[in-house]
């Protein structure tokens, strides 16, 4: 199995770097996901705000 | 709907890749010359195969993208020429690793290595503009420039071994029009490799450009607040 070294390292080297960036993709993806809803709340609460603020000068 | 295609695209990837392995280091014989060493090539081909048709949906994307001005095609630009340059990379490897027993040498300035790696170093520019510059339409549109200029070493590299002088071998069909494979096994196991690897590169793709579409959607997000809150103050 003259050779083999190379063949392995070749193989070990092509699954590691594709299980790396898959890894890299799925940690970035829960952390968008985290910053979406986030980014949800905070325009709902803007909204609220906005709204309640635009409210009170008619009250008077 | 997206994630059953996604999730299924995956575990099909996974049976795929294995059944290839096993061809691979079982099913298929060794080549007289090269020895055991020429397996690699089931592997560094369809990478090269898989890095190729990414750019190529670079290009596209970046015409789209310059026509339409929709954000989409931006995404999907950056998305396949992400992924691109992860198989791209993985070529030079792996063919390296290979040049080291059979050339003796792990790198040489050969005509197909060194168009790869001019098109390996265009693709880390786009990525690098789009890493450090903010998401503007100017950027994504410089982005969609270089994506479609950048496109055009992919002809350059597949026609590279006819066109100059070469020492790198000619895998699927010699320069005399026979094939470089002999054995019908070897034919298959290559084919089932292309197309494992072309599933892995739908599911990446799909995973990264789903990615950069949220992403896309929380940049206007931030711009709809920042307009909520500047009414505000105004108010």
């Amino acid at each position: 199995m003259e050779h083999f070294g190379y063949l392995f390292g070749a193989y070990s080297i092509i699954f590691a770097v594709i299980f790396i960036y898959v890894l890299f993709i799925w940690r970035r993806q829960a952390e968008l996901e985290r910053e979406l809803r986030a980014m949800e709340e905070r325009i709902k609460t803007l909204k609220l705000e906005s709204t309640s603020s635009a409210a009170k000068p008619m009250e008077k | 709907m997206n994630s059953a295609i996604r999730n299924g695209l995956g575990w099909s990837t996974l049976a795929l890749m294995l059944t290839s392995l096993f061809m691979v280091f079982e099913w298929v014989p060794t080549e007289a010359e090269q020895g055991i060493v020429q397996r690699i090539f089931y592997f560094h081909v369809p990478l090269a195969w898989v890095a190729f048709a990414a750019f190529g949906i670079v290009a596209i994307a970046g015409v789209f993208y310059l026509w339409l001005k929709d954000q989409i095609w931006d995404d999907l630009g950056y998305a396949a020429a992400e992924s691109g340059m992860v198989f791209c990379t993985l070529v030079l490897i792996t063919g390296s690793i290979w040049a080291k027993p059979i050339w003796g040498i792990w790198w040489t300035w050969d005509s197909r290595l060194t168009t790869t790696f001019i098109l390996w170093l265009l693709y880390g520019g786009y990525l690098m503009l789009r890493a450090m510059a903010d998401d503007t339409p100017e950027v994504a549109r410089f982005g969609a420039v270089i994506g479609i200029v950048a496109a055009l070493d992919v002809p350059v590299v597949i026609l590279s071994v006819r066109l100059w002088r070469t020492i790198h071998p000619a895998v699927i069909v010699t320069r005399a029009g026979e094939h470089g494979l002999e054995d019908p096994r070897m034919v298959v196991t290559l084919l089932v490799s292309l197309t494992a690897f072309t599933a892995l590169f739908a599911w990446i793709l799909m995973l990264r450009f789903s990615q950069l579409r949220v992403r896309s959607r929380l940049n206007g997000m931030r711009r709809e607040a920042a307009l909520i809150e500047a009414a505000a103050r105004d108010y």
